[in-house]
């Protein structure tokens, strides 16, 4: 009875602990409860990934209205591999939030942050699980919320104003896509995303629709951040607490992908969207500059957490690009980066909540000499950096592999050219962490620094260990994202 | 304004009604128009116009932060609550028709239990909301 019912389980455990975490108000049991929810999260989302790739598509009917006219949950294969990504990073992360919370938020919110970070949590999933594009946007509201909550969390004051910049970004970006939703709905009367796909082709040339595709791909392009709407990106990420800008630098753009992804190839899959309408010269387009504006940016940023939020922007222009090619291998290589990019990201910023946690800041400046006062921490920041470089043996060559191996088919060799080229870029800025904490002597007269504690370290390594894990053998991640490609695209042929 | 006598024996006046009325939309949600979000703001309104009227200090002690906090909470779990019931009862979640004998009186008791969850949260949202801006002293954060 229980397996039937997990697709509910997956968002209705965090909402239900959401609220119960302002209850119970205080920080050990709040922690422990969140600490628990999550992982719970994560156990179903495997069974679900598992039931899936046994016996196909689940379909869930919410109140028990049956599908175009209900609520319906819908995992395929491309949903529970997001699903698993979403709830893998959330739980990972919460053992590391315990003590980073304590030093980076203050003690009279602590509840509220772990009472929005299930929130969150709930939109992102439900996001990844819906099969109805009204609904859809519900999850989208409540992760958005929640978001610019966490993010003001943060003890800078600044936090305050990069939040509220996000909140009108993310509003508008909410906006568009529900102008496109209304559209569509004005069009075929029907918000269900598995009958949109059947009835999309009958009305695709109208203008209505193609009104309703430019404002869903530009709202959802604000929330992915991809490369001219990323400008709230930067500063939310840098002045939020380092642990929510560990959860959402490897959830929130990632879900959005999804969105975009779940649009094109699902709600328009029958139309061929990217060959007949000038829809994937400008994705290609964006992607690419977005690769190299964002990852030259990056290069001359002294503040270490705005440094990795630019390159997250030049990340996303890697997804966007796999989403464009439209074949098999770019759209797996854009799916496995999702996981790839969420693995390494993760890590990235754990290690800045530890530097933060040791030493108050990031500012690059204050990394000299770090190699050798917190070891475990800069090692696991070197992993992510290679990794986000797409060094051989860590998952980040798998994403770039594929993706260069995706342009060669189409014969598009300056785009692989120039995928490898901008590798070089984050060459560059990793390189001037690694230069500042290994090659530059510990400034006379520092205070003594420890290594952060186990709590904080395990998690942090538990994704640095699966950078290199599946980097060597990603057997078991491309297997699931070329079947989910695989899956999306019998939409399109 | 506590000493605006016109505005006191008004504000008295039209308090119980504006709950009365808050709660007539409520429950009156499932056969006309009205709702738990309407009731909720309707609701929280009469609250507000006691703040004004009275002071905050003194709607504060009618309504203390910890109480309006374990409302705002107890409306989404009421709300969540009442899906997870049917989900018990050998139903896919939100199904009331389980939560009775007859699926038409599930019908009725699971929307009426859900939009009370909406209204409880929503009522003591605006409070909370209220009372935040309104505690802010110039120059300072407030409590």
């Amino acid at each position: 009875m229980i397996a039937a019912q997990l697709p509910a389980l997956q968002v209705v455990m965090p909402l239900l602990a959401a609220p119960l975490c302002v209850v119970i108000r205080r920080t050990a049991p709040a922690w422990s409860l969140a600490l628990v929810v999550t992982w719970a999260c994560l156990a179903v989302s495997i069974a679900l990934l598992i039931q899936v790739l046994d016996g196909g598509t689940i379909s869930y009917e919410i109140g028990g209205w049956a599908a175009p006219w209900g609520i319906e949950y819908r995992v395929d294969l491309a949903s529970a591999f997001v699903l698993v990504i979403v709830s893998a990073i959330g739980s990972v992360v919460m053992p590391f939030a315990r003590v980073s919370v304590v030093r980076e938020v203050a003690p009279d919110r602590i509840y509220l942050f772990y009472t929005m970070y299930l929130l969150c949590l709930t939109g992102l999933l439900g996001i990844a699980i819906t099969g109805d594009a009204f609904n859809l946007f519900v999850f989208l509201e409540i992760s958005s919320l929640s978001s610019y909550v966490l993010i003001s969390l943060g003890r800078d004051r600044r936090a305050l104003t990069a939040a509220y910049r996000y909140l009108i970004m993310g509003t508008i970006g909410a906006t568009f896509y529900i102008i496109g939703v209304g559209m569509m709905y004005m069009m075929t009367g029907t918000l269900n995303i598995a009958d949109l796909a059947t009835l999309i082709p009958a009305v695709a040339d109208t203008r209505t629709i193609q009104v309703a595709l430019a404002f869903l791909t530009v709202g959802v392009s604000l929330k992915l951040a991809l490369f001219p709407l990323h400008l709230w990106l930067p500063n939310a990420y840098a002045f939020a607490p380092s642990v929510v800008t560990a959860f959402l630098a490897a959830t929130a753009t990632k879900v959005a992908v999804y969105v975009l992804v779940r649009i094109y190839f699902t709600v328009f899959g029958a139309v061929q969207l990217l060959e007949t309408m000038p829809v994937r010269g400008v994705l290609l387009g964006l992607a690419l500059v977005g690769m190299f504006a964002a990852s030259a940016v990056a290069i001359f940023q002294n503040d270490v957490k705005r440094m990795l939020a630019y390159s997250s922007v030049a990340q996303v222009g890697y997804m966007v690009l796999g989403i464009s090619f439209a074949t098999v291998t770019g759209l797996t290589g854009g799916l496995v980066h999702l996981f790839n990019h969420a693995l390494m990201k993760c890590a990235l910023f754990m290690a800045m909540g530890c530097i933060v946690l040791r030493i108050g800041s990031v500012h690059i400046r204050d990394l000299d000499g770090l190699g050798k006062r917190m070891p475990l921490t800069m090692a696991a920041f070197v992993v992510g950096g290679l990794s986000l470089i797409g060094l051989p043996l860590t998952v980040g060559f798998v994403s770039k592999w594929y993706l260069v191996q995706a342009a060669l088919e189409q014969d598009w060799w300056p785009v692989a050219l120039l995928v490898m080229l901008s590798s070089l870029l984050a060459v560059a800025y990793v390189w001037r962490i690694v230069e500042a904490a290994y090659f530059r002597p510990v400034p006379a007269g520092a205070p003594a620094v420890q290594e952060a504690p186990v709590s904080m370290l395990l998690p942090m390594w538990l994704l640095a260990g699966a950078c290199v894990y599946f980097g060597i053998d990603a057997t078991r991640t491309l297997e699931v994202a070329t079947n989910a490609a695989l899956f999306l695209l019998e939409g399109v042929r | 304004m506590k000493r605006k006598a016109v505005l006191r024996v008004n504000a008295k006046l039209l308090i119980p009604l504006i709950l009365l009325f808050a709660l007539y939309v409520q429950f009156h949600g499932d056969f006309g128009p009205g709702g738990g979000f309407q009731a909720g703001v309707i609701f929280g309104s009469g609250f507000i116009l006691y703040a004004i009227i009275f002071g905050v200090e003194v709607a504060r002690r009618v309504a203390p932060a910890w109480l309006v906090r374990i409302g705002l909470a107890s409306g989404v779990l009421l709300y969540a609550g009442v899906g997870v019931v049917g989900m018990l009862l050998g139903s896919n979640y939100l199904d009331y028709s389980v939560l009775a004998h007859d699926p038409v009186h599930g019908q009725h008791l699971g929307i009426l239990l859900i939009e009370f969850g909406v209204g409880l949260t929503v009522a003591c949202s605006m409070i909370t909301i209220f009372f935040i801006f309104a505690g802010q002293r110039p120059g300072g954060e407030g409590r």
